[in-house]
């Protein structure tokens, strides 16, 4: 199977090749073979072991992008049974980059939040790559409504690159969709648990992304800037990307370090994309242990936590 | 988050000076040049004129000390929070060190930090009042002008006062990475709270007012106005231009396109902001505490 390269991965897919082609030699004509199919076998190993040890926060963004990485659809098919799909926003019409939905996770019901992004070009289009307009935000909004109305958690899923740059998405008021959606999750009476599962893009994950629980797997990224247009804006060359991404505190490390999430859900080597399974698996049982402390106290407490450790958040200086 | 957009928006939109110097301290009896009609002004009649072109009606951009000259009953303003200001939590240096920009950011404005915060009161009405200034790294919101806007949020609560914040910001301050953009969180809830406790919140959109300020407390006001002309949306037209590669129509995101799509409530010249202020704050006051006429 052809799997898509991530450019940090060139060196150790090239030998990886040339592996694979070796081994379709036959052995028996060519004996001295064994020696270096093994010796390679080895090198590959290391290579793979020191390649994803310690990736760089340019490289977890590409882990991230990743096109075969397990996607909110992937997830809620695989979490959640009993899934009602929610459409529209009783304004202007439904957005698919944005997905709303009942689901029961184990045996709790939830209303269910995402980014859509697609699996294929066709896919894409229709889901404008995961970056929702206005009315996306605004489906998001009046599903909040009702989890707050009759109390269903929420369980929201982030994978955007941000929301849509559009003339129509400014002129239908994206910061205006966005702002209402804060407004809503920081006092809406049901348990909040966020799971970065991909890309966290500004404003247009925060819109769905922040409430009583952060968890975000280990290659999710979570930033207030593309790398790409800080280093657009700061250098004025968007290909200095991998230094502005080391700036600008955006991995699930960051993060906790900065007390802004609670769990870090580790990912196998290379990254989600190769066993998605186990890492859906993974982040279904953190968000069900995450559902069972909340759901058992006092919704108010829940809210009020909510709201402190959000008022909380920030590093400035006092005076002397 | 284009900052860099508005301070080329900036670049072009700069006073024209038949002297040196720089916009912060004009002596008296300097010419400027007004960017929209090109008329050349004396900076005396732009003084007593609110800072607006008296040929075209040009709004010049201004600081944060004189909008509150130009907004508060004269002698009211006292300010808040003087000492808050920001930190450089990330060590953030990219092309040059964050707290090097603050210090340049300080010596130009003057000021702080990009908000200056305080009690005041308007036609009458006591208000907290917050004004973003510009000049102060585009006025971009990072863990100090978050916190600042919360403490003004709670203060009002607190003394069950008005909410009147006026912005321009070029969004999210990038240097405090995601801390910058969980103030939009923080902000929104706090004036979510303020809404709770039946308190009015009225934002003033001036130019330029983009990205995540604009996607957070700014919008969530009771009644929002907006200036002639004030430049205000999400997405920067460069980085729209790049998405869609188009030019975005002319008049896109002026304060003029945002009352036709349904965004603001007014459009309103400055010299009737205070009145327009005061008048809205008597229909909404009814939760404050006593001030303004008693009708």
């Amino acid at each position: 199977m052809t799997r898509f390269v991530m450019p940090f991965e060139r060196p150790l897919a090239d030998l990886e090749s040339k592996l694979a082609e070796l081994k379709l030699l036959d052995v028996h004509d060519y004996p001295e073979l064994i020696d270096e199919i093994a010796s390679l076998e080895i090198e590959v190993d290391k290579l793979r072991a020191t390649l994803y040890a310690a990736l760089s926060p340019w490289e977890r963004v590409q882990v991230a992008r990743h096109p075969d990485r397990p996607k909110t659809q992937e997830y809620v098919s695989t979490l959640f049974t009993d899934v009602v799909e929610l459409h529209g926003d009783r304004l202007y019409g439904d957005d698919e980059a944005m997905l709303t939905a009942f689901g029961t996770l184990g045996s709790r019901r939830c209303l269910v939040l995402g980014h859509r992004k697609g699996t294929n070009t066709k896919e894409n289009i229709r889901r404008n790559f995961g970056s929702p307009h206005p009315e996306g935000f605004r489906k998001a909004h009046r599903a909040l409504a009702l989890a707050d109305k009759f109390g269903l958690p929420v369980v929201s899923l982030l994978d955007t690159a941000g929301a849509y740059p559009g003339i129509e998405a400014e002129e239908r008021g994206q910061a205006w969709a966005i702002a209402a959606n804060l407004a809503a999750l920081s006092t809406v009476r049901a348990p909040v648990v966020v799971v970065g599962i991909g890309e966290g893009g500004s404003g247009g994950a925060l819109a769905i992304g922040f409430g009583d629980r952060l968890i975000m797997l280990e290659n999710a990224y979570y930033s207030v800037i593309s790398p790409e247009a800080c280093a657009s804006i700061l250098f004025k060359d968007s290909s200095r990307a991998p230094e502005t991404a080391s700036c600008l505190a955006m991995t699930a490390a960051d993060l906790m370090r900065l007390g802004i999430a609670d769990q870090i859900i580790p990912e196998p080597t290379g990254g989600a994309h190769r066993d998605p399974a186990s890492v859906m698996a993974a982040v279904g049982e953190a968000v069900g242990t995450a559902l069972d402390e909340l759901c058992v106290r006092d919704i108010d407490d829940v809210v009020q936590a909510r709201y402190e450790r959000l008022a909380a958040i920030g590093v400035y200086a006092e005076g002397e | 988050m284009p900052i860099h957009d508005w301070f080329k928006a900036r670049e072009a939109r700069k006073y024209t000076l038949s002297s040196g110097g720089s916009i912060g301290d004009l002596p008296d009896g300097v010419w400027v040049k007004c960017p929209a009609c090109k008329r050349t002004l004396y900076q005396g009649d732009l003084d007593s004129s609110n800072h607006v072109c008296p040929h075209c009606a040009h709004h010049f951009d201004i600081g944060a000390s004189i909008r509150i000259q130009l907004l508060v009953d004269s002698g009211s303003f006292e300010e808040t929070e003087q000492v808050l200001a920001s930190a450089d939590p990330l060590k953030f240096s990219a092309v040059k060190p964050y707290t090097e920009s603050l210090e340049r950011a300080r010596a130009r404005s003057g000021l702080a930090e990009a908000v200056v915060t305080g009690r005041a009161t308007i036609g009458g009405y006591p208000v907290v009042l917050g004004v973003m200034d510009f000049r102060f790294i585009g006025a971009s919101m990072g863990s100090a002008v978050g916190e600042k806007i919360a403490r003004a949020f709670r203060l009002a609560a607190q003394e069950r006062r008005a909410v009147v914040l006026v912005v321009a910001s070029g969004g999210a301050r990038m240097q405090e990475g995601v801390l910058s953009l969980m103030q939009m969180a923080k902000t929104s809830a706090e004036a979510q709270r303020l809404a709770i406790a039946g308190l009015p919140y009225v934002s003033v959109l001036t130019n330029p007012t983009m990205g995540g300020v604009t996607a957070s407390f700014a919008v969530l006001a009771d009644v929002i106005l907006a200036e002639p002309e004030a430049l205000v949306g999400f997405a920067g037209p460069r980085v729209i231009e790049q998405t869609i590669r188009q030019s975005p129509p002319k008049g896109f995101q002026t304060a003029e396109s945002l009352l036709e799509h349904g965004m603001v409530d007014a459009v309103v010249a400055r010299a009737e902001l205070p009145a327009t202020i005061a008048s809205v704050l008597g229909y909404l006051g009814a939760r404050c505490a006593k001030g303004g006429d008693d009708r």
